[in-house]
């Protein structure tokens, strides 16, 4: 049986405790980084970070990501949409394709 | 250009026609995968793209309630008001095989707050903010669970994409064509080796007629001269 986890500035994602996933409110970047490490031992499968926390986080996000477990997802924080997870999937299709083709 | 540690043998020759067959095959195989895998990776980036969008705009909506939640109630009874959950979310992780890449597939249970309840607070001091952004983050859920879904495939078919189109372009412009090389110079060297050897005989044969022939000569001559 896995969780879900959710981690950023208490503001953003307070109103996920109310869904029942496992809020993990962090201050600053390199609190997330331990704090993400950490829940990517236990049995985590689903980690959704904001963008404000990912962006500085580009490293813990590249060790993860061809990993199948756990999914670090980007969700945007409460200043609204980096566009930092758009760019991901264009970076991902540049990676396979070699050129952006969309 | 043939590396200078190739051996000019048969055996050597028939090693590298072997190796030859075996990569051509791989090399189409590894080709066929390679389109597939394209195939199934745009689908799902077209996904990708539309339940993010869609997402995106869903938390924005819920943050927006959220902070004026938060203005219009102190921060320590917003948090009370959320603080003990009312349902609580189980996820089962299974395995989908899209060309020998493992991806995740999430089927997730909820328990508790029946009804599409889910607000795990009473209305009576509470914002009614509160309660449209818990609202619009838990229509957002469902959007959320399936863009972990999709965005983690789509992260693991690009890394097998790019491992397989390595592959394909390192067999199709080195591995092919260097044992192509080998090859050729192999079999030159071997022609050109038969040849030595039919020279070197045919120098022979001269060489031995000639001795034979000027061996004849002399015992012509002695049988000419007259005895004395």
């Amino acid at each position: 049986m896995y969780k879900i986890a959710v981690v950023g500035d208490r503001d953003s994602i307070l109103g996920f405790q109310a869904l029942g996933l496992s809020v993990f409110p962090v201050k600053t970047a390199e609190e997330a980084r331990v704090q993400v490490n950490q829940l990517a031992k236990e049995d985590y499968a689903i980690i959704y970070l904001t963008e404000q926390l990912g962006q500085q986080l580009a490293d813990v996000l590249s060790r993860y990501e061809n990993q199948v477990t756990p999914a670090i997802i980007l969700i945007p924080g409460k200043e609204g949409s980096l566009g930092i997870g758009m760019k991901n999937i264009t970076s991902a299709v540049e990676r396979a394709v070699g050129a952006d083709i969309l | 250009m043939p590396s200078a540690t190739v051996n000019a043998t048969r055996m050597e020759l028939t090693r590298l026609k072997g190796r030859l067959k075996t990569a051509v095959r791989g090399h189409k195989l590894l080709k066929d995968k390679r389109d597939e895998l394209m195939k199934q990776f745009l689908e799902v980036i077209q996904e990708n793209r539309a339940i993010r969008r869609r997402v995106e705009e869903g938390m924005t909506r819920a943050h927006g309630s959220f902070t004026v939640a938060s203005a219009l109630m102190s921060p320590e009874s917003l948090e009370q008001a959320l603080l003990y959950p009312k349902q609580s979310v189980e996820l089962e992780l299974s395995f989908r095989n899209v060309m020998s890449v493992n991806v995740p597939v999430y089927h997730f249970q909820t328990h508790g707050g029946q009804g599409g309840d889910v607000y795990p607070y009473g209305f009576a001091t509470t914002s009614c903010e509160v309660d449209g952004a818990v609202e619009a983050l838990s229509s957002v859920f469902q959007d959320m669970l399936k863009l972990a879904q999709v965005e983690k495939t789509s992260q693991l078919l690009a890394e097998e994409i790019e491992k397989t189109r390595r592959r394909v372009n390192a067999l199709e412009y080195v591995v092919i064509p260097r044992t192509q090389e080998n090859i050729k110079y192999i079999s030159m060297k071997l022609e050109e080796n038969e040849r030595n050897n039919i020279i070197r005989l045919m120098k022979v044969k001269d060489m031995l007629l000639a001795e034979a022939i000027e061996e004849k000569r002399q015992q012509d001559q002695k049988t000419l001269q007259p005895p004395l």
